[in-house]
């Protein structure tokens, strides 16, 4: 493993504060651990202010309130306001359920700069039906007083095979929420997504038509709205460049207090993941073995050692690896250079088989009763 | 889109521009994302305050650092900016 490498890792940039695992919404596709109701314990007001200091004084700029649904911990406005002190830009990442006026007003007073909102679908059915609550109506409601209080508005959509056929509704109801950034994010396949894979990857088929669509959007909206486009790796030839390097530039802290290079990465075996009750960011950041694990080169193995592009990509996504090849030292398998590529197409053809089945198995949805039933 | 010469120029109100102690340098933080500013970059962002024009920019930064001709330079910078979003003429 690359923790002998002497030389002073550069400092976390972006801090994610998964402040509970606790959400309203039970979306089929989160990135939240699948056993995550293992993990009650979270950690107090004092412990994220001392966790948000420590971080801080290491030079993290870009803060993300995230979860679960962060709006459930009634300490978030005291919270927001001491990451303003510190001088962080902080991001609230929220479903917008349980988001009032009232509070977006005080959240506003206590500092924070940005919100966040994601919507399912652009139709209240299937925005409904995903997200496993009524709430449709109420994300519009609180996109547009988002907007009304002067905050930029990112709005959020995950895509999937269920709203994929929707890219132009979608598109269209971010121009009329006035949306300075839309987020089209293609479902990443962990966590939850891992486990539907099969319901929810598009074909390449499908994935080419949106493509092209929210292509001539971008164009047509140049200058007002920004459009960040999260790639369908499943579908490219080189694997994405993880985490821009592990243990480089995030830091992800889960509600109980563990520590992690990437928001996935709990599933990873053997880490040690540690925790900012027993250590300071400091220590985690730069001498921990979870932080250490994957940081340069020396960790990998072929084709990757060799490979004139492993600077650039750092060898892909390493939860990827464990979850599709069993080894998280191998190769992303996205990659075409990877022995393992095959398990892509595999995957690919098993949710197109799945799409077409007459009894497609129903999507498992992310909530307390079906966790307990996967851990 | 270009820079009117008759409007006043000013930062965007949904960007920070703010000095980072640990980077030694000042940089426009925006929803997720972080731009890092040189020196000449920032004086020139300092000045977009909503009062001044292009050519008062120009005008005041060619007296602060005793030099002219600044104007290409500062100009494609702001034409960027704007691009950006960083700032805006209303």
């Amino acid at each position: 493993m690359a923790g002998l490498t002497k030389t002073k890792p550069t400092p976390p940039r972006w801090l994610l504060a998964e402040l509970t695992y606790a959400c309203p919404l039970q979306c089929p596709y989160c990135s939240n651990p699948l056993d995550y109701t293992k993990y009650q314990n979270e950690l107090d007001t004092e412990d994220w202010k001392r966790v948000l200091t420590q971080a801080r004084k290491m030079g993290a700029v870009q803060l993300g309130f995230s979860g679960g649904e962060p709006l459930t911990r009634q300490d978030l406005p005291e919270l927001v306001k001491h990451a303003r002190e510190l001088g962080y830009y902080s991001n609230l990442i929220t479903s917008g359920y349980g988001l009032t006026e009232e509070k977006i007003i005080a959240l506003k007073e206590a500092g924070l700069d940005h919100i966040q909102v994601s919507i399912q679908a652009s139709s209240q059915e299937l925005n409904d039906h995903i997200a496993g609550t009524a709430s449709f109506n109420h994300k519009k409601e609180v996109a547009h007083l988002v907007k009304k209080h002067g905050y930029p508005m990112v709005l959020c959509v995950v895509i999937h095979r269920e709203n994929i056929h929707q890219m132009p509704e979608i598109l269209a109801m971010a121009e009329e929420l006035g949306a300075d950034y839309l987020e089209l994010a293609n479902t990443q396949y962990y966590g939850w997504a891992h486990t539907n894979r099969d319901q929810l990857l598009p074909t390449k088929a499908q994935f080419e038509k949106a493509e092209i669509i929210a292509q001539a959007f971008k164009e047509q909206v140049a200058g007002k709205m920004k459009i960040y486009y999260v790639v369908p790796d499943f579908y490219e030839d080189r694997p994405k460049a993880c985490m821009n390097g592990w243990g480089t530039t995030f830091l992800t802290i889960a509600p109980d207090g563990v520590a992690l290079p990437c928001h996935s990465a709990r599933e990873l075996p053997g880490l040690d993941c540690p925790s900012v009750k027993e250590n300071s960011v400091e220590e985690i950041w730069n001498e921990s073995k979870a932080f250490n694990f994957f940081r340069g080169t020396e960790w990998m193995k072929e084709p990757c050692r060799s490979c004139d592009e492993k600077d650039k990509d750092f060898g892909g996504c390493h939860c990827q690896a464990y979850l599709l090849t069993g080894d998280m030292h191998n190769t992303d398998p996205v990659c075409s250079k990877s022995p393992h590529h095959g398990v892509i197409q595999a995957a690919i053809d098993s949710a197109a088989a799945s799409s077409l089945a007459e009894n497609e198995k129903p999507l498992i949805f992310r909530n307390s009763k079906n966790s307990k039933l996967l851990s | 889109m270009s820079i009117n010469p008759e409007l006043p120029i000013q930062f965007s109100r949904t960007h920070r521009l703010q000095w980072e102690e640990a980077q030694q340098k000042n940089v426009i933080l925006y929803p997720e994302g972080m731009v890092e500013l040189n020196q000449s970059s920032s004086e020139i962002l300092k000045l977009c305050d909503g009062t001044r024009t292009l050519a008062q920019i120009v005008s005041d930064l060619e007296a602060a650092f005793s030099t002219s001709g600044l104007t290409n330079d500062i100009t494609d910078f702001l034409e960027v900016a704007l691009q950006n979003g960083w700032i805006n003429q209303n």
